[in-house]
């Protein structure tokens, strides 16, 4: 162990300690051996910690402040939308009515639950412009994969058993192809053009009889606005696919224009990105899907309905894809999503979008002469800078996010989406100030400069972390993956 | 427009639209084509000020019967268990929940030891070499096992026992259409496994048993047997199993399960009708790089100081992107987090202290219906839960007990029509002496 090393809480435990104070045992106890078949009660212990409260504590504290939240600093990771997580939030979200609710108590016993998950459903509808909401879905890649299920289903049922590929453009998120092939379906990608929209003769030529469908995020991973919007849901349309919405970005155009109005048939939302139900370290997050009316026969079931003024759940769905998640979805999350839409409303969900847009155009115009703008038009909520001019100097775009980490940033998204050279993706959400951005600005104009004057600086970075570079080559190829006694 | 989550103010839009080189804000949506363009704003409810919605949705909220002011005999999955105070201020650290995926190692090492602590916990309990940073939660964590298999072995078919949960089967279900697989299910005899159905359909052409210990009547599923007939056809073996109830149970490793999934929704999670909860993955070594979502794994820095990255992400959606098996990206890391605490607040005695509590409880409880007449279905040992035989349908049994204050246990007849008027009792730590007396009391005088 490195005299630096921060302690694993194995490495902390002592035994004969506990942490723990469990309710007090008022009933007979009996020999444990006699309540388990033979052989099945555990005669080894599970080598978990043995420390005190304040061990815990410590040690948590210890490893939160070795981590970095939206909370400690700016966060402008592309296509993310680390924006802020508000804090009624999470009051909310601890309510005993809500946090504390089984799933399978009888209707009658959760109302409140429901109605706020049919509000919420409501609200989506509108934000969307779709016919019908699920919340079941855990979260984007989740509801993607749902979303071309129902898709598949629906050709199905229609006897167009051809239609198995999904056309998704070359700068499509990763999880976009992987959706499509655990839900059976083929992927065949659909070439941008020189202004990093998509090719819509190439979308012309793969389009066909064996189309399911085309996922597309609008604006796109680039940052761009798909002007050819309407042409592309014609040409699909056209040859009888459905048109899948990624609403990773749907935080460029709330209130500006709706997936529904675009010709969208289906649309997944991440809420833990722009309806800010935290991010959580990697999740939980929470991915509804909206349908237009042909779909609904598809969703997932149960449905969440309202009959006068009861609400309750819909089982009687026989062509529903069936379940796709154990009850009504990350509830949770759905919660926070909910309060936040309630805190904002539509004329604060207006400028939520307003506010993004103008704050990642300004960052842009201020950083194109440092950086190559690989796409020089108005962007939407985020931008692609490229690193190439950087990378002739010998500095990768690697180089430039570790170097921002000693100045108390996260990175931006980086060498993402993959057709653009040393990418670098930037986010800067709304609820970052103007001086935020000033200084981020100010600094990665600096590091443009080191990469011309003293690069390694820029190579070694960083200087002022609590671990510097990681030997990745070895993780993966010797892994360990759990702490074994020494 | 003024808000507190939006700082920018008049003048600063003011000075940034001159940087940008244009006169108002409209102008950067002007791409957006006017046919699409949605004009003015969205036909939702207002903005509410912090106090008032606070007011409102504590409203909505204690229209719910929730499990502090009520007892819960509801388990079916998700229980009702003790939850160490702490968690909840580990995981309100903002520096944890307010982070997204450690993708930078060099700022995300709490997070990272964090789940690299958590995948070694689940290895204690389940006895396995490998588990993962975390799953949505245990439906789809054995879906995910089941696409594992069929890609492991080539093979379509997966046997799924009918005692596994009636919801986790029918995710299955769902998964297996997406990747054309056939799902087989087994019958239940006597509320465990029918060995004698399983020999009849066990064959080489099945990718995996799936099986669920303690299974969802609570009984104990002989994963000794199961495993040698699983093996005797190279099919693999998959354990869906409560964690908590592994302080006590011989774990699945133990018995040479190839996966085994669950959700860890007991240590620290709250029910939160449903979700989120917190799904568990673990295998043995042979499967390590087949295991669908993020590892963490430990490395060590340019200065030889230990330290904790994402890794094998080879396997992952964002590399394979067409030809991965799992499209799985953000996860419940914020529940493994909450999860770890429990688990590491419990300890090694504390697992086992609860895991047995839950045995003692349920054993007295099943006992004392028993002592009232009632005829509790299955002999044999139970975890967490048993079954009562009613003379009424369970919901109108459980209107009444509501009414008392009483959240009873799961309605049978929703799931399996020959148990109808049955209900599933689940009793955990929680639940005193008295609160069990009360309930067969109560149930015994809605009975007669």
């Amino acid at each position: 162990m490195h005299n630096q090393d921060q302690a694993l809480i194995f490495e902390s435990s002592t035994p004969g300690r506990i942490g723990y104070s469990l309710p007090e045992m008022d009933v007979p106890e009996l020999d444990l051996s006699s309540l388990l078949p033979e052989g099945y009660l555990r005669s080894e212990e599970p080598e978990l910690p043995e420390v005190s409260e304040l061990d815990i504590m410590r040690h948590y504290t210890a490893l939160s402040r070795r981590n970095h939240g939206v909370d400690s600093g700016f966060y402008p990771l592309g296509s993310c939308t680390m924006k802020y997580n508000p804090k009624i939030n999470e009051n909310v979200a601890r309510f005993n009515g809500f946090a504390h609710v089984h799933p399978l108590q009888d209707e009658s016993s959760v109302q409140g639950a429901l109605e706020l998950l049919y509000d919420l459903q409501q609200h989506l509808i509108e934000i969307t412009g779709m016919d019908e909401v699920t919340l079941q879905p855990a979260a984007g890649a989740h509801g993607e994969w749902t979303g071309l299920m129902m898709i598949r289903s629906y050709h199905e049922a229609n006897g167009d058993l051809k239609r198995t590929k999904v056309i998704v453009p070359d700068s499509a998120h990763g999880t976009n192809p992987a959706s499509a092939s655990v839900a059976g379906l083929e992927t065949i990608t659909v070439k941008s053009n020189e202004y990093g929209l998509v090719d819509l003769d190439d979308l012309r030529r793969v389009v066909g009889e064996d189309t399911a469908a085309l996922m597309l995020t609008n604006p796109n991973t680039l940052g761009l606005f798909e002007e050819n919007i309407m042409e592309m849901a014609e040409i699909v349309h056209g040859a009888g696919g459905k048109l899948y919405y990624d609403g990773a970005n749907l935080n460029a155009v709330l209130s500006k224009a709706r997936p529904g109005d675009m010709g969208f048939d289906v649309v997944h939302l991440n809420l833990h990105k722009t309806f800010t139900g935290p991010h959580g370290g990697g999740g939980p997050g929470s991915g509804p899907v909206g349908v237009k009316a042909d779909l609904i026969p598809f969703l997932p079931k149960p449905l969440i309905t309202k009959r006068g003024e009861e609400y309750g759940f819909d089982y009687d769905r026989p062509q529903s894809i069936g379940r796709v998640k154990p009850f009504y979805g990350n509830f949770g999350i759905n919660v926070r999503a909910y309060t936040y839409i309630r805190s904002m409303g539509p004329d604060g969900l207006k400028a939520v979008t307003e506010y993004a847009v103008l704050n990642a155009n300004y960052m842009m115009r201020r950083l194109a002469e440092y950086y190559d703008l690989p796409f020089d038009k108005h962007c939407k909520h985020e931008f692609v800078l490229s690193g190439r001019r950087q990378k002739k100097l010998g500095v990768r775009t690697l180089d430039i996010a570790k170097r921002l980490l000693d100045f108390g940033y996260h990175p931006p998204t980086i060498y993402f989406p993959l057709n653009v050279e040393e990418c670098i993706m930037i986010e800067p959400t709304e609820t970052e100030s103007k001086e935020t951005l000033d200084s981020f600005v100010d600094i990665m104009i600096q590091i443009a400069k080191e990469v011309e004057e003293s690069p390694e600086i820029v190579q070694e970075a960083p200087h002022t972390t609590v671990v510097g570079r990681m030997d990745e080559a070895t993780a993966a190829r010797k892994p360990i993956l759990k702490y074994q006694k020494a | 427009m003024k808000h507190r989550y939006l700082p920018m103010t008049e003048e600063d839009k003011k000075a940034m639209l001159e940087t940008i080189g244009v006169s108002s804000v409209d102008e950067l949506f002007s791409d957006i084509p006017e046919k699409v363009r949605f004009n003015g704003e969205y036909n939702i409810k207002a903005a509410k000020s912090e106090t008032a919605l606070m007011k409102e949705l504590s409203k909505m909220a204690s229209r719910n019967a929730d499990l502090k002011q009520n007892v819960s005999f509801l388990g079916a999955g998700v229980y009702d268990h003790y939850m160490p105070v702490i968690v909840d201020h580990v995981i309100s650290r903002s520096e944890f929940y307010t982070a997204y995926t450690p993708y930078q190692p060099e700022i995300s090492q709490g997070e990272l030891q964090a789940i690299f602590e958590f995948q070694t916990m689940i290895c204690e309990l389940t006895g396995m070499d490998v588990a993962n940073s975390s799953m949505y939660d245990g439906g789809t964590a054995l879906a995910e096992a089941a696409m594992l298999s069929a890609g492991h072995t080539k093979r379509k078919k997966i046997i799924v026992s009918g005692a596994v949960h009636p919801e986790s089967r029918e995710v299955l279900k769902t998964y297996a259409k997406g990747q054309y697989l056939e799902v087989i299910e087994v019958p239940v005899n006597d509320g465990i496994t029918d060995i004698e159905a399983l020999k009849g359909l066990a064959n080489e052409e099945i990718a995996a048993v799936i099986v669920q210990y303690p299974n969802f009547f609570g009984r104990i599923e002989p994963l000794k047997e199961l495993e040698e007939i699983v093996h005797a056809n190279k099919s693999l073996f998959v354990v869906s199993s409560n964690p908590l109830s592994l302080g006590v149970l011989t774990p699945p490793g133990k018995f040479g399960a190839d996966i085994v999934i669950g959700d860890a929704q007991p240590f620290g999670i709250p029910t939160a009708f449903g979700g989120p909860h917190c799904g568990y993955f673990a295998v043995t070594t042979k499967l390590m790089r087949k295991v669908p979502g993020r590892l963490v794994g430990q490395t060590t820095d340019d200065q030889g100081r230990r330290g904790f990255v994402l890794t094998l992400q080879a396997r992952e959606q964002h590399i394979r992107r067409d030809k991965a098996t799992s499209n799985i990206c953000s996860n419940q890391a914020l529940n493994a987090l909450a999860a770890s605490v429990a688990m590491t607040a419990l300890g090694k005695k504390g697992v086992r202290e609860m895991a047995a509590a839950n045995l003692q409880k349920t054993h007295y409880a099943k006992n004392t219906f028993k002592e009232a007449g009632f005829e509790v279905v299955y002999e044999g040992h139970s975890f967490n839960e048993f079954v009562v035989k009613l003379n009424k349908p369970v919901k109108e049994i459980n209107q009444e007990l509501l009414q008392k204050g009483i959240i009873g246990g799961y309605d049978l007849g929703r799931d399996y029509p020959e148990l109808a008027n049955h209900m599933l009792v689940a009793v955990t730590e929680q639940r005193s002496k008295e609160e069990i007396d009360t309930l067969v009391k109560e149930v015994g005088d809605l009975h007669a």
